[in-house]
């Protein structure tokens, strides 16, 4: 095993700079990936961080389930991947907003 | 969004990590196994941003607890371990994070598996855990892989928990250097510890691994061929680069 085989993180990874964005925390939404149809929590994706932003790849299938690039003044979000997000509103006061 | 916190207390835990206790008077309280990124920026304004886990179980204070390992080249922890001091203010984002978490409401056995700096966010479980008391009846175990006796977070406050308080069942595992007489040589956990040591899986316990990603990889393994179902185990991975945890 080399060390490219272990170099993602998990979706959890990304949630302080999806909270710039999002209302809720959409780490602990359900995600639909768009290839190959698996229903995870976006905590679980498997998160590149090597790149100039982040890309959210399914924990099954490993397509792109989402990329997010922040650039000074302008953030590029691409949700491709994503077919569906199942957001629970109840906890909202835990996301810290 | 950003909120500041100012430092109130410093703590080595070991000889490379260090807890720095926070009090942030905006602080909204957090749940166990929450992190929060932390933002750094030098005088030209370059900053550099980066995850810790809370340590401190949620309190009514608006007070946080990070323990940070320093790593030799990281960007953000040489400062954090060695020259933040009391009174100084740090920024932050969070808290962060609502899948590995831990909620006083749930009930059912709960498996914690730390590797290394790990333990942080599961410590905040264990003392979230402890200080529900009896009004939580959540079985606690706590699988610790540490290289070395000396590098284990929190001894004496888990040496309590686990002998008088009964909070949490638990089992170190060294991976370099083990005490005197240990049973296990030193050696990374494998099927038959976890076999040995973690929930039988009939009992349908909610397992929490938090440490290198390699680790993850491997305790998650081992605990998915011991028959637990991948949707009852939640993981925290962080990478070889970077600051995180």
């Amino acid at each position: 095993m080399n060390s490219h085989t272990y170099d993602y993180l998990d979706g959890n990874a990304a949630a302080g700079e999806l909270t710039e964005i999002f209302a809720t925390d959409i780490t602990a939404a359900v995600g639909q990936c768009a290839h190959c149809g698996a229903t995870r929590r976006f905590a679980e994706a498997h998160l590149y961080m090597q790149a100039p932003g982040f890309v959210a790849r399914c924990s099954v299938c490993q397509h792109v389930l989402l990329r997010l690039v922040n650039a000074g003044q302008r953030v590029f979000l691409d949700l491709r991947g994503l077919t569906c997000l199942i957001l629970d509103t109840s906890r909202l006061v835990e996301s810290g907003r | 969004m950003w909120r500041v916190g100012t430092v109130v207390a410093l703590h080595d835990e070991t000889a490379t990590a260090r807890t720095i206790t926070l009090e942030v008077s905006d602080w909204p309280g957090h749940v166990a196994g929450q992190h929060v990124d932390v933002r750094l920026t030098a005088s030209d304004g370059y900053s550099a941003v980066r995850s810790y886990s809370i340590a401190s179980a949620p309190n009514s204070e608006r007070r946080v607890e990070l323990t940070v390992e320093r790593l030799p080249d990281g960007e953000v922890s040489p400062y954090l371990t060695q020259e933040i001091a009391v009174s100084d203010r740090l920024e932050l984002r969070g808290p962060i994070g609502g899948w590995f978490v831990w909620r006083a409401q749930q009930t059912e056995p709960i498996q914690l598996v730390a590797g290394g700096s790990g333990i942080v966010p599961l410590m905040a479980m264990i003392r979230s855990r402890a200080l529900a008391g009896s009004s939580s009846t959540a079985p606690f175990r706590l699988l610790y892989s540490v290289r070395e006796p000396q590098a284990v977070f929190y001894r004496e406050e888990l040496r309590a928990l686990s002998d008088h308080d009964r909070s949490v069942n638990l089992t170190y595992a060294y991976t370099r250097v083990a005490p005197k007489d240990w049973p296990r040589p030193p050696s990374r956990i494998d099927a038959a510890l976890i076999a040995n040591t973690t929930w039988p899986s009939n009992l349908v316990p909610t397992c929490y691994v938090c440490g290198p990603t390699s680790f993850v990889e491997s305790v998650t393994g081992f605990l998915s061929a011991s028959g637990n179902s991948s949707e009852k185990i939640r993981t925290e991975r962080f990478g070889p680069t970077g600051d995180r945890k």
